[in-house]
C-alpha cells in the first residue's frame, strides 16, 4: 500500500514536471512565431514599397534598366520564398540589389530633388533598419528556443512532442550584417 | 538591465517615502510656527500628508500629461515628420517596446525628453529645433537615448520625483511669501512671553526648513539623474549600434546658445541635455543634472564596439571613475558598430529652414508645392480652398 502511494506521488510529480516543460516549450515556440511575424510585416512593407519606387524613378533612370530589373526580379523571388532559410537568402539578394540601386541614384541629382522619391527613400531605408532590428530580436528568441530543445531534460519532452528546431534568419554576406547604407538627400 | 529596472522601481518608492517625510516635517514646522497650540503642528502634518497623497496619485496617474502640458508639447501624426516616426519605430523594435506617443515641442532650441508611467504608456517629445538640425543617424542616437530611459524605467522615477519636487518648492514659496507679506511681529508679541518665544523659535526653524527643503529635494533629484544619463547613452549606442550618431548629436545640441523657453528647474533633468545650463561652465558641482557633454561625447567616441561592456571600458578610460553600468548588463556579447548612412551635412541655412517648416507644420500649417518650384505655407486659419501663387500667378487648390 505504502509503495503504491509513493508510486502514485512520483507519477503525479512527473506529470506535473512534464506539463511544466511542455508549456515552457510552447511559450518559447510562440515567441519565435511572434518575432517572425514582426520581420514578416517589415518584409511585406519592403515588397510593397518597391513598385512605387520603380514607378517614380523610371522616368529619370532610363539607362539603368538592368539595375531596376534586378530589383524587380529579386523582389518576385523574395515574395515567392517559403520558410525562414529560403526567405533569408532571397531577401539577402533583394537587399543587395536595392543597395546597388540606391548607389546609382547618386548620379541623378534631379531624382534626389524629387520630394516623392525622397519620401519613398526614407520609408525604404527605415524598413531596412526595422528588418535589421527585428531580425536581431528574432534570432535572440530562436537561440532561447533551440537551447531549450537541445538541453536536458527538456530535450526529452521536445522529442516526445515533436518540437522542431527553428532556423536563424541570417544574411550570409558580412557587409549586409550592418544596417544597409542608404543615403539621404536633403 | 534588470538590476537597473529593479533599482529604479525601488528608488521610486524610496523617493516617495522620503518626499513624504520632507513634506510632513515642513507641514509640522509651518503649523507650529503659525500657532502655539500643539495641535497646530499635527494639523500641519496631516495637511501635508494629505497633500502628499494627492500628489502621489496625481503624479502616478497623470504626471506625464502635466509635464507634456508644461513643456507645451503638441501630439503629432506621422505626416508632420515621417522620419521622426520611422526612427522612433525602429528604436521601439530594437528595444522590443511598444511604440510611444510622439510629441513635438515648437521651440527652436534642440532638446528631447521621454515621460510616462510604464513603457506601455510612454510619451516621447522632441523640439522642432532638434528635428531641423540633426541628420538621420543623429536623430536615431537621440531617440535611442530616450528609448533607453523608457526601457530602464527611468521615466516613472523622474516623473514622480519631478511632481514631488515641484510641490515642495511651491509649498515653501507660498509659506515664505505669506511670512514676508503678513506682519510677522503681530502674532507672537501679543502672546505670553514663554509661548511667544517657543513660537518664535519654531518660526525660525520653519523658515529655515522652507528654504532648505526644496534645495535638499533638488540635490537628491539631481544626484540620481546623472547616472541615468550615462546609462541611457550606453543604451542608445547599443540600440542604434552607432555611438557616433549620439556623440555628434550631443555636440550639435551643445553648440546651441538659445535656452529652451519651456524648460524650468523641475523639468530640466528630464531632457537629454540640460536645457538651462550652458556648456563650458564647470559643472562638477552638486547642482548639475547632467554630466558635461564633452565627457559624454568623449566616452561615446572611445567605444570599440556598441555593447554595454564597450561603453564601460570607454567610460573607465575617459573618466578614470568606476563604471556606471551595472555588472549584470556587462555580459558576453559583441555588437559591431555599423557604418554611417551616407548623407551630406545640412547647411546652417537649411537647418533654419527645416526648423521653420517643422514648427509651422506642427502648428498645423498646410504646405502646397507650386509647379514653378515655390512652396506655399498656408496658416490654419486660412479658410479659402484656393490660393494664387505669388510668383507665377497660378491658382492652387489647398
Amino acid at each position: 500500500m505504502g509503495i503504491l502511494l509513493i508510486l502514485i506521488v512520483i507519477v503525479v510529480l512527473l506529470v506535473v514536471f512534464v506539463i511544466g516543460i511542455y508549456n515552457a516549450l510552447v511559450r518559447l515556440r510562440n515567441q519565435v512565431t511572434n518575432a517572425w511575424s514582426q520581420i514578416d510585416v517589415q518584409l511585406k512593407r519592403r515588397h510593397d514599397l518597391i513598385p512605387n519606387l520603380i514607378e517614380t524613378v523610371k522616368g529619370y533612370m532610363q539607362h539603368e534598366r538592368g539595375t531596376l530589373e534586378a530589383v524587380t526580379n529579386a523582389r518576385s523571388q523574395a515574395m515567392g520564398a517559403k520558410g525562414v532559410a529560403e526567405t533569408a537568402k532571397a531577401e539577402g539578394v533583394l537587399g543587395r540589389a536595392l543597395s546597388k540601386f540606391l548607389l546609382t541614384v547618386e548620379a541623378y541629382p534631379d531624382l534626389k530633388a524629387n520630394q516623392n522619391f525622397l519620401a519613398l527613400q526614407e520609408e525604404l531605408s527605415s524598413t531596412e533598419n526595422k528588418i535589421a532590428f527585428s531580425r536581431q530580436a528574432y534570432n535572440d528568441q530562436v537561440l532561447f528556443y533551440n537551447n531549450k530543445i537541445q538541453m536536458f531534460p527538456s530535450n526529452i519532452i521536445a522529442g516526445m512532442f515533436n518540437f522542431a528546431k527553428s532556423d536563424f534568419f541570417e544574411i550570409e554576406d558580412a557587409a549586409e550584417k550592418a544596417v544597409p547604407k542608404v543615403s539621404f538627400g536633403n | 538591465m534588470w538590476e537597473q529596472i529593479r533599482a529604479n522601481k525601488r528608488n521610486s518608492i524610496l523617493l516617495l517615502m522620503l518626499m513624504a517625510a520632507v513634506l510632513g516635517l515642513l507641514g509640522w514646522f509651518i503649523g507650529s510656527a503659525v500657532s502655539p497650540d500643539p495641535m497646530a503642528g499635527i494639523f500641519g502634518l496631516v495637511v501635508a500628508l494629505i497633500v502628499w497623497m494627492i500628489l502621489a496619485m496625481v503624479s502616478f496617474s497623470s504626471g506625464d500629461a502635466i509635464f507634456l502640458a508644461a513643456s507645451k508639447a503638441t501630439p503629432v501624426t506621422k505626416s508632420v515628420h515621417p522620419q521622426l516616426f520611422n526612427v522612433v519605430e525602429e528604436m521601439a523594435i530594437a528595444a522590443q517596446l511598444p511604440m510611444p506617443k510622439i510629441y513635438i515641442i515648437n521651440d527652436p532650441a534642440p532638446n528631447a525628453f521621454a515621460t510616462g508611467r510604464s513603457p506601455q504608456s510612454a510619451s516621447l517629445a522632441v523640439t522642432a529645433g532638434l528635428l531641423g538640425r540633426l541628420s538621420r543617424d543623429e536623430l536615431q542616437g537621440v531617440v535611442g537615448h530616450e528609448m533607453s530611459h523608457i526601457l530602464h524605467r527611468d521615466i516613472l522615477f523622474v516623473t514622480i520625483a519631478g511632481v514631488m519636487l515641484g510641490a515642495i518648492t511651491l509649498l515653501s514659496e507660498i509659506f515664505l511669501r505669506s511670512m514676508f507679506y503678513s506682519s510677522m511681529g503681530r502674532r507672537y508679541s501679543s502672546r505670553g512671553s514663554r509661548g511667544g518665544q517657543a513660537q518664535a523659535i519654531m518660526l525660525v526653524i520653519a523658515i529655515i526648513a522652507a528654504i532648505l527643503a526644496p534645495i535638499m529635494a533638488t540635490l537628491l533629484y539631481f544626484a540620481l539623474s546623472r547616472r541615468r544619463e550615462y546609462l541611457a547613452d550606453a543604451g542608445s549606442a547599443r540600440l542604434t549600434r552607432y555611438p557616433e550618431g549620439l556623440a555628434s548629436a550631443l555636440e550639435k545640441i551643445s553648440q546651441n546658445t538659445t535656452p529652451l523657453a519651456v524648460a524650468n528647474k523641475v523639468t530640466a533633468p528630464m531632457y537629454i541635455v540640460n536645457p538651462l545650463q550652458k556648456e563650458g561652465m564647470k559643472l562638477s558641482d552638486l547642482t548639475s543634472t547632467h554630466p558635461p557633454i564633452s565627457q559624454r561625447v568623449k566616452i561615446l567616441r572611445g567605444m570599440a564596439g556598441a555593447s554595454f561592456a564597450d561603453y564601460s571600458d570607454a567610460f573607465k578610460t575617459a573618466t578614470k571613475h568606476t563604471t556606471p553600468i551595472p555588472s549584470s548588463a556587462i555580459k558576453e556579447e559583441t555588437i559591431q558598430i555599423r557604418s554611417a548612412s551616407q548623407q551630406p551635412p545640412i547647411s546652417a541655412k537649411n537647418q533654419h529652414r527645416n526648423i521653420g517648416d517643422i514648427m509651422q507644420r506642427t502648428a498645423s500649417f498646410s504646405f502646397v508645392n507650386c509647379s514653378c518650384g515655390l512652396k506655399l505655407k498656408i496658416p490654419p486659419n486660412f479658410k479659402a480652398g484656393e490660393v494664387q501663387c505669388p510668383r507665377c500667378g497660378q491658382m492652387l487648390t489647398i
